[in-house]
């Protein structure tokens, strides 16, 4: 397993630090520069984790966090998720900001109890006089020829619980921004990372401060004829789609969900009521994923301006399957530009 | 089976149970805690057997209010008084407590007014009490998921610099209460974990009671409990939870530990559920008449006040005069239970999140439009 992992790590080499404006950093480093800033700004942010400490996490993303900011607070926990996440819940308690990080997708379950049924529950439960600032940090997503529970996307099992936030950013400077944001949030935030990107390189500005929160999508292409809606690791694929279809033709607009939890249906709404046509990507499965919740809210704003039914791309019902055939289960380039191309012809 | 038979060192012995009255009410000696409890005036004990029986009383006026319809459920801590009156009496006001759901005597060592425990039971809300003025957390109906959150609490306090200053209004301990069918939770095991490795300020309280609703404790370990402590190398002792003293010792030396930077302590309380799981349960399917006629003549109340009157520290005047604080107390609660209104439908929007959700948001405002819509046309002569 261990030369499978360590062919997607990050190099252990610390990079040397970047200057503060445009400079090219990948995902896991925008991340870290995140969490840096976070930890540097209040002394009550923690980070726990599975080998994050020395190791940096197996990822890296937490690289060079422990030896400046001390074992009391980055701290490697004992190999036990729901430990994890319990803890952070009573740490929380006592005033701090547990950021957490699950080592990945697939080992998020012996958690999911103490996220579901007591992080999320907690504020409703007692009227409010416990806020739970509980970040929980999970490389998800596939395409990376890892072994199997190393590829999952399971965003909609939260984004189904009150009391959660989901967000998943889509490129390093949203990275960026966003962890810090969720760490700001009074509420607890999933945090999904699209594990696939965390080599791509882009600007990020250092000194820029979160402007759009942690709530709104954002219209990363402008076009008038489909909206193709996606979040996370498929957004770069609905970019692809929306210039392969522009050289055939068709004006796509793309919509970055950012926030799962809450989805900011209105910006889709806005979308959809110009193009008239709209297609939701996931890397997730289709049934039951959070592009059900699209289509149906979408169908409920937009009947009388829809021209086809919207359609969904994504996993199958099927356990993620294994690294050589992972590409025929994931939302492809070329089947979102089917999507698309049904939408138009319907 | 032989190895749970109590000859055997199997999980019912009575092997190293700490003991300071003998269940006729006799002081015993102990070399090691004696000392812990040299402090107690005949006042604290009478204020010791006041509040076991007004917990009582709790519980017995909660279970008629129950079969009157006034209560969907409720949970007795019959039996458990001394475990948990002894318990709670250590504790300090700056410590913190993560119950589970029958800790009503814990609660009423830290001030919750005990009606408000009733407002869960009845439906109105999911626990009256405000978690931090009380340093007495919500009750937990999911078992053993607390003990987690007591530890991440224990690790706050840490990391306050709450621990080991030798200022005793300023070192902190936590406690976490859970049963013995609680210790075969994984989070239970993960607290251990965490609480051993962090030497966490936490004194992990089980309540073996001998029963998880129809399961006994033998279903659950085939040793005594508190070995579970000591498999993750945390002190653990054994205390007769039927004996308000030495629960009341072996709790104040462990959160003595705890405070002063010496780490968890694993604390099994024998003792024996007197009465049914809940008012939902028959005991009578599982468990023999015999077996509770045994434990009903080890009753933790009477054990004290045979200690009391054995001492002349038991007037007829105290006595009655806890009877009629236990008369009023149970006015009270009946009075406060009827009183208890049904919330507005429309709070079960509130405190979702912290912040604004537009999900929530859109769909209070669905729901508020819907209602009213009704009220409309109700002012119009039409019905719902
Ligand atoms: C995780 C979980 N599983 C099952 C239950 C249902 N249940 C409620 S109380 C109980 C028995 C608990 O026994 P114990 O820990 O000994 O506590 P006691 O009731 O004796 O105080 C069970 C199985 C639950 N509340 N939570
Ligand atoms: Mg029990």
């Amino acid at each position: 397993m261990s030369t499978t992992l360590d062919a997607v790590h990050a190099p252990t080499a610390a990079a040397p630090a970047p200057s503060r404006v445009g400079q090219k950093i990948t995902f896991a480093k925008a991340i870290n520069l995140g969490l840096r800033r976070a930890l540097e700004q209040d002394a009550k942010v923690l980070l726990m984790g599975e080998d994050i400490g020395k190791l940096g996490g197996v990822f890296r993303v937490t690289d060079g966090l422990q030896k400046d900011f001390g074992e009391d607070r980055v701290v490697d926990t004992p190999l036990a998720e729901s430990g994890i996440v319990g803890t952070a819940i009573g740490l929380a308690m006592r005033g701090y900001r547990p950021v957490c990080e699950i080592q990945f997708d697939g080992f998020i379950f012996p958690a999911f109890d103490q996220i579901t049924t007591q992080l999320a529950k907690m504020h409703y439960r007692s009227k409010g006089r416990l806020t739970l600032p509980v970040v929980i940090r999970v490389p998800f997503g596939g395409g990376i020829g890892a072994v199997e529970h190393h590829s999952e996307s399971p965003e909609a099992l939260f984004a189904h619980t009150a009391g959660l936030r989901v967000v998943s950013p889509s490129t390093p400077g949203e990275a960026y921004t966003m962890i810090q944001s969720a760490i700001a949030s009074p509420d607890p935030v999933l945090f999904f990372e699209p594990k696939g990107r965390y080599w791509e390189k882009a600007d990020v500005d250092l000194d820029g401060e979160p402007s759009l929160g942690l709530n709104k999508a954002r219209v990363v292409r402008a076009g008038s004829d489909v909206t193709i809606v996606a979040y996370g690791p498929t957004v770069l694929t609905a970019l692809k789609a929306a210039a392969t279809a522009e050289a055939e033709g068709t004006s796509v607009e793309v919509v970055d969900l950012r926030s799962i939890s809450p989805i900011d249906v209105d910006t889709v709404v806005e979308s959809v009521r110009k193009t008239g046509r709209c297609v939701v990507v996931h890397e997730a499965p289709v049934a039951f994923g959070a592009g059900a919740e699209v289509a149906a809210r979408v169908t409920e704003q937009c009947f009388f301006h829809l021209h086809a039914p919207v359609l969904r791309v994504g996993g199958f019902h099927a356990p993620y399957p294994v690294a050589k055939i992972e590409h025929d289960y994931l939302p492809s380039l070329d089947r979102v530009l089917d999507a698309v191309d049904r939408a138009i012809a319907y | 089976m032989s190895s749970t038979d109590p000859s055997t060192g199997g999980p019912l012995t009575d092997d190293g149970l700490v003991q300071l009255l003998t269940p006729e009410g006799e002081r015993v000696s102990h070399p090691d805690y004696d000392a812990r409890v040299a402090h107690l005036t005949a006042d604290d004990l009478r204020g010791m057997y006041r509040d076991m029986v007004l917990v009582r009383r709790f519980d017995t006026e909660s279970t008629s209010l129950q079969r009157q319809g006034e209560l969907a459920l409720f949970a007795q801590a019959l039996g458990q008084e001394a475990a948990q009156i002894g318990s709670g009496r250590a504790l300090a006001a700056q410590d913190h407590v993560f119950p589970s759901y029958r800790e009503h005597g814990v609660a009423h060592t830290r001030g919750v007014d005990l009606t408000e425990v009733l407002r869960l039971f009845r439906g109105v809300d999911h626990g009256g009490w405000d978690p931090v003025a009380n340093g007495f957390h919500l009750y937990t109906l999911v078992i053993g998921s607390h003990a987690l959150h007591a530890t991440g609490y224990a690790m706050g306090v840490q990391r306050d610099g709450r621990v080991g200053t030798g200022d005793p209004q300023r070192d902190t301990a936590v406690a976490v209460y859970f049963g013995d069918g609680a210790t075969s939770q994984g989070d239970v095991s993960e607290a251990l974990v965490f609480a051993a490795v962090n030497n966490a300020p936490l004194v992990f309280f089980c309540q073996n009671n001998q029963w998880a609703i129809s399961e006994p404790t033998t279903r659950q370990t085939r040793v005594p409990l508190s070995h579970r402590g000591t498999g993750f190398g945390i002190p653990s002792v054994r205390v007769d939870g039927n004996d308000v003293l030495a629960s009341y010792a072996v709790t104040a030396e462990a959160l003595e530990r705890a405070r002063s930077g010496g780490g968890p302590t694993f604390i099994e309380a024998f003792t024996y559920r007197m009465g049914a799981h809940t008012t939902s349960d028959d005991p009578t399917r599982y468990r023999s008449a015999a077996e509770e006629e045994y434990w009903r003549r080890r009753d933790p109340i009477d054990r004290l006040a045979a200690h009391l009157r054995a001492t002349g520290e038991l007037s007829p005047e105290f006595e009655a005069q806890v009877s009629a604080e236990a008369d009023a107390l149970g006015e009270r609660i009946r009075t406060a239970v009827r009183s208890m209104g049904r919330p507005e439908a429309v709070s079960m929007f509130e405190h979702v999140y912290a912040t604004s959700h537009p999900t929530v948001d859109a769909e209070r405002a669905w729901f508020e439009a819907y209602e009213s819509s009704f009220l409309d046309s109700a002012s119009e002569g039409s019905h719902r």
